[in-house]
């Protein structure tokens, strides 16, 4: 009798993988269509000469886009931007969120919730409102950044914050924290919250200070929150464009990959749309956040 | 009792001045926006800053009302009364937000119930393919996107906006990971009682996983009304412009009206804020659980 049952379990397991797919299929068509092909077409596209207005794929160059890359002093400028931001920027998010979420995350349920929308509110802002507003406090003239610094006797003369190359890119990282660390945050006060208790008060009753109980009991177990917060702390910093396009325009020392792939593909005049290059430097951009990615978490593997 | 140390109690306060420090710090911009769009030009340029308008002002929102104006909407041939074009602007930011909302639950709440909870040919595949997907940056495929957008006949339209927002794989994550709280002995028992596939998922699992959804709601919202660089590569109108990148645009033009930018700032804000704070709950809820395993 083994025969017909195992027919009879193929035949549910059939019409299981059959519904499955009919569940699946609205979602797939999405994402398929419009994530999946792309990347396959900016894959391919990378490696020809296609332009704006170059029908169809363009004429296959092989990876003469990628060697070409190398040799972009452009490029190469604004990859070292990007570096220094991501540099920068993740591990001070990190700290900083960890350092926040743990002062608040005692406190009573109203007031907590209070702080913890306040460091989101940049977040909700959106990009360009929050970007329009810096400007005008980074201003030269009308800025409240100078006039703070002034009576407060930092600086003595007014600081043209954003056309000077010592600071224009360290004021974008400094926005770019701001709407940054709000979702860090609200991660990292679920996961003290989710600490095991007992554990605490055992290291607590055999003398430990609070300092050992955080490094020795807690960070272990927050460390999946860390990893996902490195990582998506990373990809954001690569990927940061409206704050350049809308400040410096990558000048002053502010270009960075994301900007030039954009500048490349719609803005270069003389050559406008050079859909190919752009893609190039797109997929290199992936491969590096790949690695990187890669590394966060085979460091925290090892821990 | 533990009586805590006045070496601890000093940290504590210093702590809680700190944060408050900081807080100011993270409201200022909001409060800068706010407080602008409602100040006199003399006030906005004045060499130190006016903390607090003596007069507030109109003048701005009437300019930034009056300078260019749209149809309230257009539907093929069919268009509305014309409107100021921020108004416009805010009409096709909320269109498009909402849509993209809306496709995005249903999709992934179905998606994800599938991931969960059936067994398939390929479901590990396309899982891992769903993971590497949410690691790549999503600006990288915008310009592939932007050509077949242009061969669907899609470019400089909403929808060029709202489709890859509804692909992006985060929503089917999010919401595999709700639907595998859902006890398989339920659906068992329903299958038994003859229950078809689509009342199983419209009665036990969709209430099931109704936090889920609204999680995943908020966050699209939201995100979907602050991406700012899709918007600018797939809109080219005026007429079709979010309020983002209407205010983008304004600032283009004219760098020297803070007022005016203050205004359109206020206008793009304040809306998306008074969501943000109403729906908070689910939006924690959603960003925490969204990590969890991640």
């Amino acid at each position: 009798m083994a025969k017909p049952k195992s027919s009879m379990s193929r035949t549910l397991a059939r019409r299981e993988t059959i519904s499955a797919y009919l569940f699946l299929l609205p979602s797939l068509l999405f994402f398929v269509g419009f994530v999946i092909i792309p990347m396959v077409i900016c894959i391919i596209n990378s490696l020809t000469d296609a332009s704006m207005y170059t029908k169809g794929l363009g004429n296959f160059v092989g990876l003469s886009n990628f060697i070409r890359l190398w040799q972009d002093s452009t490029f190469l400028g604004a990859l070292k931007n990007t570096f220094i931001i991501v540099v920068v920027s993740v591990p001070v998010v990190c700290l900083f969120s960890l350092w926040v979420s743990s002062a608040i995350y005692k406190l009573k349920g109203p007031i907590l919730s209070t702080f913890r929308c306040i460091f989101y509110l940049p977040v909700v802002t959106g990009s360009v409102a929050v970007t329009v507003v810096w400007k005008w406090m980074y201003n030269n003239y009308t800025g409240v950044f100078n006039y703070v610094l002034k009576s407060l006797g930092i600086i003595d003369q007014n600081i043209n914050w954003l056309g000077d190359s010592r600071y224009a890119l360290g004021c974008i990282i400094l926005i770019l924290l701001t709407t940054s660390v709000g979702q860090p945050i609200v991660l990292y006060v679920s996961a003290l919250g989710n600490v095991d208790q007992s554990l605490v008060e055992a290291a607590q009753v055999d003398g430990a200070t609070n300092l050992q109980v955080f490094w020795r009991i807690k960070w272990p177990q927050m460390m999946p929150t860390t990893l996902y917060i490195l990582v998506i702390t990373t990809i954001n910093s690569f990927q940061c464009f409206a704050l350049i396009q809308l400040l410096t325009s990558g000048g002053s020392g502010t270009n960075t990959v994301m900007y030039y792939i954009y500048y490349t593909a719609f803005k270069l005049t003389e050559q406008s749309g050079h859909f190919g290059y752009a893609n190039a430097m797109g997929v290199m951009l992936a491969i590096f956040i790949g690695l990187l990615s890669a590394l966060q978490f085979k460091l925290a593997e090892e821990k | 009792m533990k009586i805590a140390s006045p070496r601890t109690r000093a940290y504590k306060v210093v702590c809680i001045i700190i944060l408050i420090i900081l807080a100011i710090f993270f409201m200022f911009p909001l409060y800068w926006i706010i407080t602008g769009a409602f100040k006199t030009s003399q006030e906005i340029y004045a060499a130190s800053p006016v903390w607090w308008p003596s007069e507030w002002t109109l003048n701005n929102f009437v300019k930034l009302f009056e300078k260019r104006s749209a149809p309230l909407f257009q539907i093929g041939s069919l268009a509305g009364p014309t409107v100021p074009a921020a108004i416009r602007w805010l009409v096709n930011t909320v269109f498009m937000a909402v849509v993209a909302m809306l496709l995005t639950c249903i999709t992934a709440a179905m998606a994800g119930y599938a991931l969960a909870k059936k067994c398939f040919v390929g479901r590990a595949l396309l899982f891992s393919l769903i993971i590497c997907a949410m690691a790549l940056p999503k600006q990288v495929i915008l310009i592939p996107l932007l050509k077949e957008m242009s061969a669907l006949n899609l470019y400089d339209t909403l929808w060029a906006v709202i489709f890859p927002t509804v692909g992006w794989p985060f929503g089917v994550f999010l919401m595999k990971q709700f639907s595998e709280g859902i006890p398989g002995e339920i659906l068992e028992a329903a299958r038994v009682d003859g229950a078809g596939e689509v009342r199983t998922f419209a009665t036990i699992v969709m209430p099931m996983v109704k936090p889920g959804i609204g999680a995943l709601a908020i966050f699209t919202f939201i995100n979907s009304w602050n991406d700012y660089f899709m918007q600018l590569v797939m809109l080219s109108s005026n007429a079709n412009f979010t309020i983002s990148l209407g205010i983008a645009t304004l600032q283009g033009e004219t760098t020297t009206d803070t007022g005016l930018l203050m205004a359109g700032a206020a206008l793009a804000a304040v809306p998306i804020i008074i969501v943000f704070l109403i729906f908070q709950k689910y939006f924690t809820q959603g960003i925490t659980m969204g990590a969890v395993k991640g």
